[in-house]
């Protein structure tokens, strides 16, 4: 009887300990993550600020007026070129740290630096491990992408006041753009060089013709599908309609909405699958 | 009263069963140790026990709660030193302890104690700001048991804990762990050497091909299947098998290895005495008592090491 007892006792002992983890796993997950980032803070901040500089006098100023001097006085889309690339910029911004996170460091934590294999040899369920990335990278995009909204504002290429949800804006985008490649990373065994495809297969193409630094109009109507399925099209479209508040139709604003939260929940759900599969083996 | 109960435990991948129907109990405080050959399917076992592989069938209690439908629950209880270092690189030795203590949700400032006790404890308490790349391999073992320690566990789940260091790295690691079962842990083991399992487990399983072959402490598997001792003679490559022949009959069992007999014996130097009586003449002769590799020569006929 004591002894049936004793064991449950190591039963209830384990229940309790258990409890933390599976309420906060995710956020202990991303912990580490944010931790690792730190060693890297001075670099990163360094080329958080120093990117959209070089970006503003490239292509604000060298490439602007150029543009400017064509647009006539109507400018493009209403508004001086730096204004009409400048939310544009900031979503970029966001799919190319998306796009660093979720390839390679996703095959390091699966393989080459096993951290996910540890978390999940802790209570850390495969759910959380997943989970953890995402929020760790979701708070790097909203960093950078606040400090590259400053640079901007300090220029005056975004108005400070709406100008700010430029900044949750692209960190959607960054996700709706990362939890697809998340799941993909997280399906590869082996490095043989994909990643590298996906960037200029992928990522290039979707970046240069997404509306970022022309109208999608510009495009011949063959080319502007590749915008239409890219989230940086969509990101940078909503990023717009605050930022200067560019005239769009209601029901474009929604599908632009219903499009990033569509492939951001559906790429999440969907490398839940593959890793909770992969980790459990 | 048990800490592990495991009940025609199976892991099937695909058509291979990697786990083929194992059953066994660990009592709180004991040290039991799964001994076999690579691909026995220790490791398996170990990652269901662990809650991170999900079982085919069978039953598994561990810490008396189910894996399928408590999983986080057993871990935070666990201490897990994995066959391979899951160390991360990019941090350094003392972070990698923090930051798996908050895994558990522990108060930064208890996981920051624990932490230098474990330093301590592991022997690594200098190399607490080095990189983890900087580490000799005994270390990093050493510093991943410190890890498995921060959650201060009920099971230590250790697989394979030695493979690959050098002698003299083993023995500070079996040093540390006979401080640990002397604490009272309870510790899981698995290895292919015979003399880990000797010197660390109260009891232990003998796997083979993802089966149990025997079960019971050192002393008595080696007294259920092997002689107290063994008269180990060469007598060459090509002669051993013929001087085989002329050895029948002697001691209780004669094993034939490629490159020597084994004679097993009660009286080794006795049985020697008889092998140079039948006029042969070893190149070399050695008697010494029985291991646990001779019982597992007897049970499967293979060497654990091949």
């Amino acid at each position: 009887m004591s002894q049936t007892r004793a064991t449950t006792d190591f039963a209830a002992e384990a229940r309790a300990a258990g409890v933390r983890a599976r309420r906060f796993g995710a956020l202990y997950s991303a912990e580490h993550h944010v931790r690792v980032w730190r060693r890297y803070l001075g670099v990163n901040v360094a080329s958080a600020i120093g990117t959209p500089v070089m970006y503003l006098f490239a292509f604000g100023v060298g490439l602007g007026v150029l543009v400017n001097a064509n647009a006539g006085p109507g400018g493009v889309d209403g508004v001086s070129y730096l204004v009409f690339i400048a939310p544009a910029l900031i979503a970029t911004a966001a799919v190319t740290i998306a796009s660093d996170e979720f390839t390679y460091p996703v095959m390091q934590g699966f393989k080459w630096n096993p951290i996910y294999v540890g978390m999940h040899a802790a209570p850390i369920s495969a759910r959380q491990v997943v989970d953890g990335v995402i929020i760790f990278v979701a708070v790097r995009i909203f960093a950078t992408t606040l400090v590259y909204f400053l640079v901007m504002a300090a220029f005056g290429a975004v108005p400070l006041a709406t100008g700010l949800l430029t900044v949750p804006i692209a960190t959607l985008t960054g996700i709706a753009f990362g939890a697809p490649l998340f799941a993909y990373a997280a399906a590869q065994r082996e490095d043989r060089g994909q990643f590298a495809v996906v960037q200029r297969v992928l990522v290039l193409p979707l970046t240069l013709f997404s509306g970022t630094l022309f109208p999608l109009e510009q495009l011949p109507v063959f080319l502007r599908p590749i915008g239409w399925i890219s989230p940086l099209w969509h990101g940078a479209e909503l990023g717009r309609v605050t930022s200067y508040a560019a005239e769009r139709p209601v029901w474009m604003i929604a599908v632009h909405l219903v499009f990033l939260l569509a492939l951001a929940i559906g790429g999440w759900r969907l490398t839940v699958r593959v890793t909770r599969k992969r980790l459990d083996a | 009263m048990t800490v592990i109960a495991a009940s025609e435990l199976v892991k099937r991948y695909g058509d291979f069963a990697a786990v083929d129907g194992i059953s066994f109990e660990v009592a709180p405080g004991e040290s039991f140790g799964l001994l076999g050959p690579n691909g026995a399917g220790k490791s398996t076992t170990m990652r269901m026990v662990g809650a991170v592989s999900t079982r085919t069938s069978g039953s598994l209690t561990v810490l008396g709660l189910d894996p399928d439908d408590y999983g986080p629950e057993i871990r935070s209880r666990l201490g897990v030193v994995p066959q391979q270092d899951n160390l991360d690189n990019e941090l350094r030795v003392r972070e990698n302890l923090l930051t798996y203590g908050r895994y558990f949700g522990l108060p930064r400032r208890l996981v920051a104690e624990r932490a230098d006790e474990l330093l301590q404890f592991a022997q690594l308490a200098d190399r607490a700001g080095a990189k983890v790349d900087e580490l000799s391999g005994g270390m990093k073992r050493r510093l991943t048991i410190a890890r498995a320690l921060i959650n201060d566990p009920r099971i230590l789940l250790l697989d394979e804990p030695t493979t690959g260091l050098d002698p003299q790295a083993r023995h500070i690691l079996w040093d540390r762990l006979f401080r640990l079962k002397e604490q009272g842990t309870t510790l899981l083991l698995t290895t292919h050497y015979m003399d880990e399992a000797e010197q660390l487990c109260d009891r232990l399983v003998v796997v083979d091909h993802g089966r149990i072959m025997a079960e019971g402490s050192p002393a008595s598997l080696i007294r259920s299947y092997s002689t107290r001792e063994v008269l180990e003679v060469r007598f060459g490559s090509d002669r051993n098998a013929d001087a085989a022949a002329a050895l029948a009959g002697l001691g209780d069992r004669l094993e034939v290895l490629p490159d020597r007999v084994l004679v097993y014996a009660d009286d080794g130097e006795a049985a020697l005495a008889e092998v140079v009586a039948r006029g042969l003449q070893p190149l070399t002769s050695l008697v010494r008592r029985s291991s646990l590799e001779d019982v597992f020569l007897r049970l499967t006929g293979r060497s654990l090491i091949e």
